[in-house]
């Protein structure tokens, strides 16, 4: 999982739905298609909501994972 | 959009008529995800839902007739913070205890790392959702288009529903 190399961090940390959806759908806007954004949450409900997320708009969720009560996703910006 | 079109985006329309601070979150909440999905957003707003749309945003929140709303404490212990008070029915009709609800909700949900109904108002304007009026209501409450927040547009029942007719998903909130 550690592979995978942002090219843009986004925190999310102590944020609740829907804004860690708001903030990631405003990130990935701020890079290039083909690039990758890391998004770091602590909202419970994130990856369900990232997933959904990801399939809603096609920008592909590379990886999600649980690290010390943090949520870490990648995303790849499709279009 | 033409739901024919399979590129089109998707729908969201929602009426909200209720304009207290606990029945204004879930169309904002709601309208500012699918925003954030890319789906278009359209939310009529009717009878008390109209004052959600005044710059001014003075929501509140009473227990009374709300039988289930728990109270927490947004301070304290974590313990203290955890136990649901129940509520007197006489508390309930205490002059200002609305205003003390009010102010437990707005400063529990602070805590918690919720936004507030403005913020989640903004997300949904900037981002491009419809807010839309309801123009029957306006005249019955007293409302012109200068009451509400900018961007804001007025609107009818037929013209909530042909959009709505348009839509993946109807709520009415």
């Amino acid at each position: 999982m550690s592979a995978i190399q942002e090219d843009k961090v986004l925190d999310c940390s102590g944020l609740l739905c829907p804004i860690p959806v708001v903030k990631t759908a405003k990130a990935i806007k701020e890079i290039e298609v083909g690039q990758i954004l890391k998004m770091i949450s602590t909202d419970p409900g994130a990856p369900p909501d990232m997933e959904a997320w990801s399939r809603q708009t096609g920008n592909e969720l590379l990886s999600s994972s649980e690290e010390d009560g943090k949520f870490i996703f990648y995303f790849k910006r499709i279009k | 959009m033409s739901r024919s079109d399979p590129n089109a985006p998707k729908k969201l329309a929602m009426v909200s008529s209720r304009g207290s601070l606990d029945w204004a979150y879930p169309p904002f909440i709601l309208g500012s995800a699918a925003v954030a999905m890319g789906w278009e957003v359209e939310i009529f707003f009717t009878f008390y839902g109209l004052s959600l749309l005044k710059p001014d945003l003075k929501a509140s929140v009473t227990p009374l007739g709300n039988p289930a709303m728990p109270m927490k404490m947004p301070f304290g212990p974590q313990g203290f913070q955890d136990i649901n008070w129940p509520i007197p029915t006489a508390l309930m009709a205490a002059p200002g205890f609305g205003s003390i609800a009010t102010g437990l909700m707005k400063k529990t949900f602070q805590n918690k790392g919720v936004a507030s109904i403005e913020e989640m108002r903004e997300i949904c304007i900037d981002m491009g959702a419809n807010l839309v009026g309801c123009q029957m209501t306006m005249e019955v409450f007293g409302f012109t288009k200068e009451d509400f927040i900018e961007g804001a547009k007025v609107g009818g029942a037929a013209a909530f529903l042909a959009s709505a007719a348009d839509a993946d998903v109807s709520l009415f909130i």
